[in-house]
């Protein structure tokens, strides 16, 4: 019994936002028989991962703490991705927006923006005025701006009353995040995401500069027929989602951090790439993907106390999720048919 | 500096050199074919805790380095399966299957850390390859040999074979090697799966040629450093060969700076550190203003293969 | 003597059309037969069957008597079935000799298959350097490395697919020396074409095909152009309309020694381009492609902006400076000879399309957001005006077939009420039907006094539309004149220019 697959005349809107929904449940499935199989406890570390989180009003705050710089990340990454303009070094930006200040709030707000767009300024004049491919300098930079944590935190701005631990300063409390719901541990960061992801979703669809992303990144030779400029265009799409990666740290170091550490890259960075893949590249499916990921997150930390699996089983189901939602990307444009055997070939 | 201080620097660059080579050979081959897998520091990591796993269980290096490149292969069918039957986006699917290596190793290695193995041994016996002057050429492990042959292989394949022939012109024009009656996609699945099999062999060489120990993440980057020099070598192996040795000099600069106790060693740990990758991006900022590089990059790298019946 | 090739009953579907219906012909051995018909006729597919790479799902094929299945292209080849295809499968990096080696199925090595391509050469008079890389030739030349490949296998049958659609008068002229000196050695040739005059010219029979169905097995030269021209299409040909006794406004494109510089190995830049088109004009401007017809294209929609604002004048201002967006705003509309990834985006719908260039001229943008409903309303029109077989503006570009697209794409542009619009390639690929209507429609546009510049290969189309004429080669444009004042022999030798120097020599 053999398949074809054949084109369809229009993308399908039920693949295209049933297949994240599909690679989440498959994962599930899947993931459980997998780790079974290599002798983890497969059905617990499911229901401890994703299920687990749901089900405990503490936990609810953690998803929304963790979810935050995954969802404001993730826009911004799928605004960039939307143009293919692959920017993976989301986490150097994250991590230069984060050591952009410790003043008072508003002040510090911006400068993590302007920290996180500055980083993410090198791989976009590397690649408007040298044709320097974006996915490898934006992620060698990355690197190097964990390093630059190592030194600061080593160094110049250690704390002298740190005991010798590295790490600066706790921040001023002008610095601080204030807690939007009293008595709990969402910072103001979290209502931010979701603003974030409307209003990037309104310009996304309605406005010119979205239809601009959109459409370079679709068919470049057309939105130059169109008179949209691809070098512009490039830089508007780094700019954007590094300014909103630089956002993420700002918000993550005077929340929950407050003060900086080696710790703090997290790792928040890359798993926004997973983010905005699992949200279609759309920002109100990044908040639904924002909220998958954090629950694994969340997720991974119960299992490892309450089951005693390693927390690197999370990663690994979070690269299932992208791999099946991956593969079922190809449901989107084509549909698989039976083929009746041909004659039979003699020559 | 003193003749045994150059030869230890030698020895020292052509260690950190190797697995960057073997891992870079392999992916020249895959985007030569037309295919851009970024998973090669996934697929490393993939090799490097199964090279550790079997070393460590059963002593045997070679076999070792066997089933690592192994689990490089059964890695990169993922990706291949993916992106050649499914003609998912690479880039995507590479970046996952990064993903996926480093938590899966992560995963496998949990209970491992800190656990010895022994280092493979040199390959010549230990006259040659302990003597203070010889052992610059023959003081290494087989991994090293492999690797410089390697070089010499993949340059014959490519240039002089048949098979090399259709696996370059299907990276320059998938869609007329189809016509010709190729099959292109069997040809990409060969290619990837010889890079996984290189990956695999490179990630092994972390804990059986370098630090004998398993830590995750000790790949540190060197398979996205071996897709930068891939590049930076214009796909050509032994362009390559000079690109990873020069790679290898800047990574362990750190060390003799610190032993040579001049104005370098004041420069702190983690520039050091950042070093590598720096140089990764001068060195491609290089590369496209000296020329065109990509001009030499396969026509359909990177593009999925979509026959129009 | 049995028939080379015999096709019995041959049928195959795809989704949604009837590529080939019951299709019976034989060629004789030695025997030039034509496969003629429109596009979307099936000949393609019919030859694809011949040549192994699909297979039919009903009928019979024929080898000298013997039935056969032909499974792939190796063994369309084994038969002694040689192919040379319209689009060329050749590998831009690599030389002539590799490019050979790999439309071969026997290992050769690689001297003994350097010798027997020279001998081939020589005695065809195909003149190639074998370890030349084939990014360095003309077109032509790189015909003749599809012909050696094919020749090289002993052919009995060799099968043709459009191959002058990118040749001169002159190099047409010898590969039918080419194909006269095979046939009378016993090779039978299968040559599929809709160029009536070369088929009237070299074969000895003609199959045409219509929608599929065989219409009827004829010898061409006992036909006339008309005759056979009315098999291909079916109904009665149609005369474009034209307002008789027309006169010329005032000049509203007036380009002055335009000049681009060359972006990439491959292309052809202009050089010291200068013609002026009036209100109501249609400037044709023929020419082989690859002579500079994009980046002349791209020179005047703003793709490419020049150095000199003058170089470019409507109505007197001058934008050569301007980007594509301002010059439509100043009353310039372009329509590039690709449809598909150029002139629109196959994913995004028809009403996106038309925010693609209409935005500016049709109030379609607010304060940075885009009026969605001003879109679709204006797709709707364009729709509806120009008969476009779409599911409505949500449409995507992608579902539309060729023909229709191109409506579409032409519509859109049309309907902005251009003061100049230029197109190339206006009716590529595009059925008899829908040709027609873009035709009447710029001739239409022309009588309410717009200037229009039509680039086009097809020197047929060009004599309808146009009321003055100019020949690109290598980037230069000859002086241009009423169209009536060309003949078809001189226009052949404008368009060879260099190469026919060079077939001369």
């Amino acid at each position: 019994m053999q398949f074809r697959l054949e084109k369809r005349p229009e993308p399908s809107r039920l693949m295209l936002y049933g297949t994240p929904v599909a690679a989440v449940v498959l994962t599930m499935f899947i993931g459980a028989i997998i780790f079974s199989l290599i002798g983890y406890d497969g059905i617990g570390a499911v229901r401890e991962i994703f299920f687990t989180p749901l089900t405990n009003a503490f936990k609810w705050q953690d998803l929304g703490v963790k979810a935050a710089p995954l969802i404001i990340i993730g826009v911004g990454l799928s605004i960039a991705y939307r143009a293919n303009v692959w920017n993976i070094g989301a986490e150097g930006q994250y991590i230069m927006g984060g050591l952009g200040g410790w003043w008072t709030l508003p002040a510090m707000m911006i400068a993590g923006v302007a920290g996180g767009a500055a980083y993410a300024a090198i791989p976009a004049l590397l690649r408007t005025r040298l044709n320097v491919n974006e996915i490898l300098t934006s992620l060698m930079l990355t690197y190097a701006s964990v390093q630059l944590i190592y030194y600061l935190v080593r160094a110049p701005w250690k704390d002298p009353m740190g005991m010798g631990f590295p790490q600066t300063r706790r921040f001023a409390s002008e610095a601080l995040l204030p807690n939007i719901i009293p008595g709990t541990i969402v910072h103001a960061g979290v209502p931010i995401a979701i603003i974030v992801a409307l209003v990037a979703w309104f310009i996304m669809t309605r406005s010119v500069f979205g239809y601009q992303m959109r459409v370079v990144g679709a068919a470049p030779h057309a939105a130059r027929y169109g008179g949209f400029s691809e070098n512009k265009t490039i830089w508007l799409a780094l700019l954007v989602s590094g300014g909103l990666a630089g956002l993420a740290g700002m918000l993550e170091v005077a929340g929950p951090f407050q003060r900086m550490v080696p710790g703090f890259p997290t790792n928040y960075g890359f798993t926004a790439i997973i983010v905005a893949f699992l949200g279609r590249l759309n920002p109100l499916g990044v908040i639904f993907a924002g909220i998958v990921m954090a629950i694994t997150f969340v997720g991974g930390e119960i299992a490892q106390t309450t089951i005693g699996l390693s927390n690197s089983a999370t990663g690994v189901f979070q690269a299932m999720m992208l791999f099946f939602l991956l593969a079922g990307d190809i449901l989107v444009r084509y549909r698989v048919r039976r083929v009746t055997p041909q004659v039979e070939a003699r020559a | 500096m003193s003749l045994e201080l150059t030869i230890a620097i030698i020895v020292t660059v052509v260690g950190a050199s190797t697995p960057i080579l073997i891992a870079a050979l392999g992916e020249l081959v895959v985007e030569k074919s037309g295919v851009l897998n970024l998973g090669v520091e996934g697929m490393m990591l993939v090799g490097a805790i199964t090279g550790f796993v079997v070393a460590f269980t059963t002593g045997n290096h070679y076999l070792a380095i066997l089933l690592a490149a192994a689990a490089g292969v059964a890695t990169s069918m993922i990706f291949g399966f993916l992106t050649l039957s499914l003609s998912a986006n690479q880039t995507a699917t590479g970046l996952a299957l990064t993903i996926f290596g480093t938590g899966f190793s992560a995963l496998a290695g949990q209970g491992y850390s800190a656990r010895p193995v022994t280092l493979l041994g040199p390959l010549f016996p230990a006259e040659l390859a302990t003597h203070p002057i010889w052992r610059v050429l023959f003081g290494y492990s087989a991994l090293v040999y492999f690797s410089l042959a390697m070089v010499f292989a993949v340059w014959w394949f490519l240039k002089k074979s048949r098979a090399g022939l259709i696996l370059r012109a299907v990276g320059e024009n998938d869609l007329s090697a189809h016509s010709i009656g190729y099959s292109v996609i069997g040809v990409r699945y060969a290619a990837v799966a010889f890079g996984g099999a290189m990956a695999g062999i490179a990630g092994a060489c972390f804990p059986l040629l370098l630090t004998p120990q398993w830590a995750e993440r000790m790949t540190a980057g060197r398979g996205w450093i071996a897709v930068a020099l891939v590049v930076f070598a214009s796909w050509k192996p032994f362009r390559l060969l000079a690109g990873a040795y020069l790679f290898g000099l800047v990574m362990t600069m750190e060390l003799y700076a610190k032993a040579s106790g001049g104005p370098l060693s004041a420069i702190p740990a983690e520039l050091w550190s950042a070093m590598p990758y720096l140089a990764t991006v001068v060195v491609l900022v290089l590369i496209s203003i000296r020329r065109d590089a990509s001009t030499n990059a396969p026509a359909c790298l990177g593009r999925p293969f979509l026959p129009s019946n | 003597m049995p028939n080379r090739l015999e096709l019995s009953g041959i049928t195959k579907q795809f989704p949604g059309v009837l590529a080939n219906d019951n299709v019976s012909f034989a060629v004789k051995p030695g025997e030039i037969h034509a496969l003629l018909g429109e596009n979307g006729a099936g000949k393609s597919t019919l030859v694809k069957m011949i040549y192994g790479i699909m297979q039919p799902d009903s009928g019979e094929i024929r080898w000298n008597g013997e039935p056969v299945v032909v499974p792939n292209p190796k063994a369309a080849r084994r038969l002694g079935i040689g192919m040379v295809f319209q689009h060329f499968s050749l590998f831009e990096a690599l030389t002539v000799l590799e490019n050979i080696a790999l439309g071969m199925d026997a290992k050769i090595p690689s001297r003994e298959l350097e010798a027997r391509i020279r001998e081939v050469m020589q005695t065809y008079g195909l003149a190639l350097d074998p370890h030349r890389t084939v990014a360095t030739l003309s077109v032509g030349e790189r015909q003749r490395i599809e012909i050696v490949r094919a020749l090289l296998l002993n052919p009995q049958l060799l099968i043709m697919d459009e191959p002058t659609s990118v040749l001169t008068p002159q190099e047409v002229e010898q590969l039918f020396t080419v194909l006269r000196q095979l046939a009378s050695e016993g090779c039978s040739i299968l040559y599929i074409s809709h160029k009536l005059h070369e088929i009237k010219a070299l074969c000895d029979t003609a199959t045409i095909l219509r929608g599929g169905k065989l219409v009827d097995t004829c010898d061409p030269k006992e036909e006339t152009s008309r005759s056979m021209a009315e098999k291909m299409i079916g109904t009665g040909l149609k005369d474009i309309v034209k307002p008789a006794g027309r006169s010329f406004g005032e000049p509203k494109l007036v380009v002055n020694r335009l000049l681009t510089h060359r972006t990439g190995h491959f292309d052809v830049p202009v050089t010291d381009v200068s013609f002026t088109v009036r209100a109501g004009e249609i400037l044709g401007i023929a020419g082989v492609a690859g002579n500079g017809q994009n980046a002349l294209l791209d020179a005047l929609s703003g793709e490419i902006r020049s150095e000199d604002r003058e170089a470019i004048t409507i109505d007197g201002k001058a934008i050569g400076h301007m980007d594509t967006t301002e010059r439509r705003r100043h009353g310039l509309c372009a329509v590039p000879e690709e449809r598909n990834g150029h002139a629109a985006v196959a994913d995004f719908s028809l009403s996106d399309n038309s925010v693609l260039t209409a935005r500016d001229r049709l109030g379609m943008v607010v304060m940075g957001l885009i009026n969605s409903g001003a879109a679709r309303t204006y797709t709707g029109k364009v729709i509806a005006d120009f008969a476009v077989k779409a599911l409505g503006p949500a449409a995507t570009a992608g579902s539309l077939s060729g023909g229709n697209l191109q409506k579409y794409i032409m519509g859109r542009e049309i309907l902005q009420k251009p003061t100049v619009l230029v197109v190339s390639q206006p009716t590529w690929g595009v059925d008899a039907g829908a040709a027609a209507a873009i035709h009447q429609a710029l001739v239409d546009l022309a009588a309410a006094g717009s200037a229009i510049v039509v680039i086009s290969q097809d020197l047929d189309e060009l004599r309808t539309l146009s009321d003055t004429l100019a020949v690109i080669n290598m980037g230069r444009l000859s002086e241009s004149r009423p169209v009536a004042e060309f003949s078809v022999d001189e226009i052949g030798l404008l368009m060879g220019g260099v190469h026919g120097a060079e077939a001369a020599a």
